[in-house]
């Protein structure tokens, strides 16, 4: 591996999680991810280890703001298991809009019990007619008086139902379009807030994804977030700066991938021999190996730059979170290939990682996404030049 | 209330190796971890720091790398370690151990309560916790796997083999924990980073005031002539067949070795 100079610290952290992961997450992750269920305990590990604050400033409970401390701890956990990942990134998503938008008194209200890892945090935007094109949002805001009256329904919402403060973008006037897009804290137990049922889905199955239902759910307007039609900004930025820890999950996920690799082909005999001796496996071990740590290092880079205080970012993040994840799918289908048969088969962790990974290549922005992304940053800095 | 525990670095392995000319333990190139029994003993501490409040203090006695076994329970979150290392403990038995230890308690003074692991997976003697209570002229209750206490006593229930036996006790006292009490926890970031940047302390044969003659090799009355591995236990033979069968075969075996 590469030496990407960590601070004490941050040795510190990986080692914390590597104790977790061994004793908490390797021994259940086939039972989580066959019942779907949510893993709490893991979670709360991780409050009791202090990994929950690691993107949150000292004065709020935090560890100091770092993207990298947070790409490199979601690394690890997704090492282990994909779905403990992105639960444990989740809450990322979700706080990161009160840090970049909220006020102080909204920031200190919600950001201690975050860190604490006492609650979670959850992200709605997604809706069943508004995913890649999130114009196309129909949930509404509607003011009266001190208030807004929410209505609509959000779709596949990670940590929905677990969460306790979700973070929500509503169409305050929808005939200004993107600009008519407004952000809201909205508490568990609001009444007129509830959730739909868990969904059933391919990989990461312990992670909770849930509708969000809104029915004239009533919101003071003092959990308005930034300001009223700032919601897609709020939106946008928040994915930017939250895009590298999905890299992050990626690489984690493919790690693991090329550690059980590894170790199998050492431990597989045929023709006599560990097949890990035969050159077809030792090559395609050396392309995992080589494209693991080219995302990890893309991802490392582009979470330092935002760290640094860079402005804009839109487009290392975008090619952090296209380049991991392709990578994430390609590694995993690689090491269920190495399993041969026994890959395939649910007894070994593998197929588990294959599925895990693919999502990585679908949310937070669809790869095609990421690309338009790229093109049109790639466009505005040609017509700079 | 205030809780003294007291840890021993050990080989982080059950299968030690002896060195067969000075019949001590082999330390070299094996990773060093706190005893696992006395995990159970700091976090027993911990758990009744949280319900009564007070501080929580780890002591040890060994060589200056010992100190890594406090930083350890530092993490965990230990209010404050000390480390208790003289040249002149070397060779130390169970006896001139418990003196040591003993003796450094006493310098502190201000306890309520001492905890220890039942014993270490090096040595496994268990004589160190009750030696300490001998010295202290404490109470002692042994194997706790539950502790209550409830102002100046404590109830403590102790794993027996056949049987659990609750007993009562006033404190100060000094109390060794089964593995069975709890779960150790894990440490913290912020128990690290603390770690990290603590000073160890360490308390010497004269800050203890202790008496030369009962320290190390020479205040030692234990005298390991040997150790050795004993030879594993055979497998034994199972009879198969009839009952009637079985019953004359064992009965013939029986006669065979003139066991009766």
């Amino acid at each position: 591996m590469l030496d990407y100079g960590l601070s004490d610290e941050q040795k510190m952290i990986l080692e914390l999680i590597k104790k977790i992961g061994e004793e908490k997450i390797k021994p259940v992750r086939e039972k989580l991810d066959e019942t779907g269920e949510f893993p709490w305990e893991i979670m709360k590990a991780f409050a009791a280890a202090d990994l929950c604050g690691l993107y949150i400033p000292e004065e709020l409970g935090g560890f100091g703001q770092s993207v990298f401390n947070f790409c490199l701890a979601t690394e690890e956990v997704s090492r282990y298991c994909g779905g403990v990942g992105v639960t444990f990134a989740a809450s990322a998503l979700g706080s990161t809009p009160i840090l970049l938008f909220g006020s102080d008194e909204q920031k200190k209200k919600y950001m201690p019990d975050i860190a604490a890892g006492k609650k979670l945090a959850a992200f709605g935007l997604t809706e069943a007619n508004a995913g890649s094109d999130a114009g196309g949002m129909e949930t509404t805001a509607k003011k009266e008086g001190d208030y807004y009256i929410l209505n609509g329904t959000k779709q596949w919402i990670t940590n929905g139902g677990e969460a306790d403060t979700y973070t929500v973008i509503a169409m305050t006037n929808k005939s200004k379009g993107s600009r008519g897009a407004t952000a809201f804290i909205v508490e568990k137990g609001t009444p007129g807030f509830d959730f739909g049922k868990k969904e059933n889905k391919m990989g990461i199955r312990c992670s909770a994804t849930r509708e969000l239902v809104f029915q004239d759910c009533k919101i003071h307007k003092d959990q308005l977030l930034g300001k009223e039609g700032q919601g897609f900004i709020v939106a946008m930025k928040t994915l930017d700066m939250t895009r590298p820890g999905i890299g992050a999950q990626a690489v984690g996920i493919a790690q693991g991938a090329l550690d059980e690799s590894i170790k199998y082909a050492k431990e597989r005999v045929q023709f006599g021999k560990p097949i890990i001796t035969l050159q077809a496996i030792q090559h395609m071990l050396a392309d995992m190996a080589t494209q693991v740590e080219a995302a990890r290092a893309l991802v490392y880079a582009c979470a330092r730059m935002i760290d640094a205080g860079a402005k804009n970012y839109t487009l290392p993040a975008s090619e952090a979170k296209l380049f991991a994840s392709d990578v994430a799918m390609r590694v995993t289908t690689d090491a269920v290939q190495i399993f041969g048969g026994y890959g395939y088969m649910k007894e070994y962790p593998v197929e588990k990682m294959m599925r895990d990974a693919k999502i990585t290549q679908i949310y937070e922005g669809t790869n095609q996404i990421q690309r338009n992304q790229i093109g049109l940053a790639l466009i505005k800095e040609s017509a700079r030049k | 209330m205030d809780i003294i525990v007291c840890i021993k670095q050990v080989p982080d392995t059950t299968e030690v190796k002896i060195n067969p000319e000075t019949n001590t333990l082999v330390r070299e190139g094996v990773p060093s971890i706190v005893n696992p029994f006395d995990e159970n003993a700091i976090e027993a501490a911990l758990k009744l720091k949280e319900l009564h409040g007070g501080k929580v203090t780890a002591i040890t006695m060994g060589p200056p790398q010992a100190a890594e076994a406090l930083k350890t329970v530092l993490a965990m979150g230990v209010d404050d370690v000390i480390l208790v290392s003289d040249r002149s403990f070397a060779g130390s038995d169970t006896w001139a151990t418990s003196y040591t230890l003993a003796q450094t308690i006493k310098k502190l003074g201000n306890y309520d309560l001492i905890i220890c692991g039942k014993q270490a997976i090096d040595g496994d003697t268990a004589q160190v916790g009750p030696g300490i209570a001998e010295w202290l002229k404490l109470p002692q209750v042994t194997f706790a796997v539950k502790i209550e206490v409830n102002g100046k006593i404590a109830k403590v229930e102790r794993l027996l083999e056949e049987v659990n036996e609750v007993v009562e006790t006033p404190l100060p006292a000094v109390l060794t924990v089964v593995k069975q009490i709890n779960e150790p926890r894990m440490p913290s970031l912020r128990g690290m980073m603390k770690a990290k940047k603590a000073e160890v302390k360490t308390m010497n044969a004269a800050a203890i005031d202790a008496d030369p003659k009962n320290l190390g090799l020479n205040g030692s009355p234990t005298q390991v002539v040997k150790i050795f591995t004993p030879p594993p236990k055979g497998g034994g033979e199972i009879l198969t067949g009839e009952p009637n069968e079985i019953i004359t075969k064992l009965i013939e075996k029986i006669q065979e070795r003139k066991i009766i």
